[in-house]
């Protein structure tokens, strides 16, 4: 797979019957302690990509792209799994090695397997077809970046087992496993739950899977969600307890944490006790860090905010894998780019944090202690009153948990369930004597005959030991599969190009407006503006008040109700830069000067100074004579020097733009050198972070600059251009 | 239940232990409340574990449903639904895929059962 070709889905699609993953269970990073990279020396970063996005500001310490120790997750479903996949490959070209595949709603209470590629709802339905071409998406992916990815899903519901099965034979590297989420949020009944996750463990022990539990659930559900901190820690200890003695090793038992609280709340009071409680009991095990969805609002830049703070609280404590929740996760299904910005979020801070314990430690003496400890005492005191009840099952029946009360308080808001009730009541039947199951990786009572080399050896082996025995289902639904949607997206779009930001042609874009009014007239102004430039089915997708009558800041939704056609586009072709070698041989025979400034009322100079200075890579490395006249010179000044100095060039750096000053300084230069009758003498070139060629060009320079521009980007130029000017003559 | 905050006083018989002490105390009441919760599991099946050793066998997802469907209409769960595929194919001399299809025609219920029968008596008398 070439970087600029898109994924080819059909290829995918394409003899999918015949596919076998390349390898079973999770793979962590490798971390490379004391790497250096750029100008820096990491403490805890890992192998680094093939092929990557840096974060945007790389390119200030040479376009370093470090990839931290733990492993990033990204969780991608949007309801069409092969929309999924692109954002997949854009994920992991930002960093992301764990992708985690949300299921379709309602796929836990589906007794059995789903299969085909049917649209879902919140979530993918999680069938053979759809995990097949995932990992075969993955497995092309993981090769151009140079790095295993691993591919997550859940085995929960009343179909654990087989999903479990599913994910062995399909290698799929992690999963979700926790019965007491089950029982909790999905009303199965808890008898099923615990023998359905038992035979599922093992199938994922026996898979080297890594587990995720759910005790994340708790801080999601609760009121107030720090208050449940005792009860967090008793669910991550039943599920790794029962996981454990059910034969999962428990280095591939992930607690999945989260900080229970946000801002306003002074949150690190909360959450870093409670995070050092956690890995002080629960050593050995590994941390699913995720990051905080309960205060989302849908307010972004709020959740960027909280979402970094989360980061601290890994990097103070640990983390083995860094989740990442999307900013819009509030307020939509996660799109497209906001998948990237939380992973950009998490890669963004876990650096800027490299080695951070180096520096700082915990007091020993004082309030953090203290809370640690009392954390665990009521972790402990809540677990002896579950058996004092009579256990799990009592317990749960009583309302345990999900209590809002900060245990031993109750509020009697917990959730209760019926033993005898739920989804799959009374399914749940004793192994006789006889009972037996001739395959591997099966938990529990199993009357095979003594002899045998392996349980499947009886039926000639099953099909965790010899895969060609799979049985593959492609589709059960004439309609509602891949190959259709592909179809009527390629007719819909007719090879234009429309906006994305969750499935193909789906012409979403959002607009940012602020509207200097009340939030109420606010909406209904945007929504009317939306209405006239055209735009379909718009929503407000955020409101926020700057002040109550001043104005509301918004955003808003709509669709695009037509495609552009890249053949008619005009695209200026870029001019390739003339080699170092060149301009200097260039400048070696026809010397050349410059007069340098930084002009009207502007004291910015670092900018000009990258551009000129020789140990920057700037002009003077090439032997152009740079005569720098400093900070807020006046335009008449910078061209009786020019003139004095018989320069070739002038460059003139602008930054500050209050009404449009930078294009009323480039103008003027232009004029005042054509009043002087020197306009034909000199080059002129604008730059600045707000200026462009094409705006220089209007204010009559010849070339302009903005972000990014390094010195050789004008050398090139002026060589260039004096050239030219050299053959008109 | 509803109760008012004692963490104080409920705490008196946990003021004592050292940290190690506590971690130790926490870990011996997970396995507590677990161990029957494993037992249970060890113990019993459920119409999903069946369908995943069919899976295993190299059945589809719906045969497998069926099958099941069809062996909790006969109350023969208990004995296994890989078990039961593997009786019928050792009686008709064919492998488990072939007889679990006759099976779920309607074929060879009788033999099952008389098998499995057989090997209980067998069972009982030794």
């Amino acid at each position: 797979m070439k970087p600029e070709d898109k994924l080819d889905i059909q290829l995918i699609l394409k003899d999918l019957e015949h596919y076998r993953p390349r390898r079973r269970g999770w793979t962590w990073r490798q971390p490379v302690p004391e790497q250096k990279m750029g100008p820096f020396t990491y403490k805890q970063t890992s192998q680094p990509l093939k092929q990557s996005i840096p974060l945007p500001a790389s390119k200030y310490f040479g376009d370093i792209d470090p990839q931290p120790d733990c492993v990033i997750t990204a969780e991608i479903a949007s309801g069409r799994f092969e929309d999924d996949l692109r954002r997949m490959r854009m994920a992991a070209w930002h960093g992301a090695d764990h992708i985690m595949v949300i299921r379709t709603a309602g796929q836990s209470h589906y007794d059995g397997l789903i299969e085909g590629t049917p649209e879902g709802v919140g979530g993918v339905p999680i069938t053979r077809k759809q995990v097949r071409a995932t990992r075969k998406a993955l497995d092309l992916i993981e090769d151009e970046v140079g790095r295993p990815i691993n591919f997550h899903s859940y085995v929960s519901g009343v179909a654990g087992p087989e999903i479990a099965v599913l994910f062995a034979e399909e290698g799929v590297n992690g999963a979700h496993q926790d019965p007491q989420y089950n029982v909790l949020y999905r009303n199965v009944n808890m008898q099923r739950s615990f023998v359905d996750a038992a035979v599922a463990k093992r199938l994922m022990a026996y898979a080297g899977m890594a587990q995720i539990d759910g005790a994340h659930n708790a801080n999601a559900t609760a009121r107030e969600a720090w208050k449940v901190m005792p009860e967090l820690l008793v669910q991550h200890a039943i599920n790794s307890a029962f996981s454990v003695q059910v034969g999962m090793p428990k280095d591939m038992i992930c607690l999945s944490t989260v900080p229970p609280s946000a801002s306003p709340a002074p949150a690190l009071r909360y959450d870093l006790p409670y995070a050092i409680a956690l890995r002080e009991l629960f050593a050995g095990y590994r941390m699913r860090a995720q990051m905080n969805t309960k205060y989302i609002e849908s307010d972004t830049r709020e959740a960027i905010v909280t979402h970094t703070l989360n980061v601290l609280i890994s990097r103070l404590t640990s983390a083995d894998i860094q989740s990442t929740i999307t900013p819009d996760e509030g307020r939509n299904v996660p799109w497209h780019y906001n998948s990237i910005h939380a992973i950009n979020t998490a890669k963004q801070a876990l650096l800027a944090l490299d080695g951070i314990t180096d520096m700082i430690e915990f007091k020993i003496d004082g309030p953090l202690r203290q809370q640690v400890r009392e954390i665990k005492e009521r972790a402990v005191l809540f677990m002896e009153e579950i058996l004092e009840v009579g256990g799990y099952f009592a317990a749960v029946s009583q309302g345990f948990f999900v209590d809002s009360g900060y245990y031993p308080e109750r509020s009697g808001d917990g959730i209760a369930r019926d033993p005898q009730g739920g989804v799959g009541a009374n399914t749940v039947v004793p192994r006789d004597p006889d009972y037996f199951a001739p395959v591997c990786a099966h938990f529990g009572y199993n009357n095979l005959p003594a002899e045998l080399a392996s349980p499947c050896q009886l039926v000639g082996g099953c099909t965790l030991c010899r895969p060609e025995k799979i049985a593959y289902i492609d589709e059960l639904d004439p309609e509602d599969n891949v190959e259709k949607r592909l179809q009527q997206v390629a007719a819909a779009s007719g090879g234009g190009i429309v906006p994305e930001v969750e499935w193909a042609g789906d012409g979403y874009i959002n607009l940012q407006i602020f509207l200097p009014t009340d939030v109420r007239t606010a909406e209904a102004a945007a929504l009317a503006m939306g209405e006239r430039l055209g735009l379909t089915d718009c929503e407000v997708i955020h409101k926020q008040v700057m002040q109550p009558a001043e104005g509301t800041y918004l955003e808003m939704k709509g669709r695009v109700p037509f495609n552009i056609n890249p053949a008619s586009l005009v695209i200026p072709e870029p001019t390739p830069l003339l080699s170092e070698a060149a301009i200097r041989e260039d400048i070696a025979k026809h010397p050349l000067t410059v007069v340098a400034a930084t002009i009207g009322e502007d004291e910015h100079s670092v900018g000009m100074r990258e551009i000129i200075d020789i140990k920057h890579g700037g002009l003077e490395g090439f032997g152009i004579r740079c005569i720098y006249l400093g900070t807020s010179v006046p335009v008449q000044k910078v061209i009786d020097a020019a003139i004095e100095t018989a320069a070739d060039a002038i460059l003139v750096s602008t930054i500050i733009t209050h009404a449009d000053v930078h294009r009323l300084n480039m103008r003027r230069l232009h004029e005042l050198c054509v009043e002087k009758g020197v306009r034909e003498r000199f080059i002129l070139v604008g730059g600045g972070t707000q200026v462009n060629n094409e705006m220089a060009l209007e204010c009559g320079l010849d070339a302009g600059f903005g972000r990014g521009t390094k010195g050789i980007h004008v050398a090139s130029f002026l060589v260039r251009r004096r050239r030219a000017l050299r053959s008109d003559q | 239940m509803q109760r008012k905050e004692d963490y104080a006083t409920r705490r008196q018989h946990l003021a004592g232990l050292t940290d190690a002490e506590l971690a130790a105390r926490f870990w011996q009441l997970a396995e507590a409340i677990v161990a029957p919760l494993v037992e249970l599991a060890e113990k019993n099946t459920s119409p999903s574990v069946e369908r995943s050793v069919l899976l295993r066998l190299g059945f589809n997802s719906l045969e497998a449903q069926a099958l099941v469907q069809a062996i909790l209409e006969r109350d023969l769960l208990g004995k296994g639904a890989g078990h039961l595929v593997y009786i019928a194919a050792e009686a008709w001399g064919t492998d488990c895929l072939t007889a679990g299809r006759r099976l779920l025609q309607g074929e060879g219920w009788d033999l099952v059962s008389a098998q499995l029968a057989e090997k209980e008596a067998l069972a009982n008398e030794a």
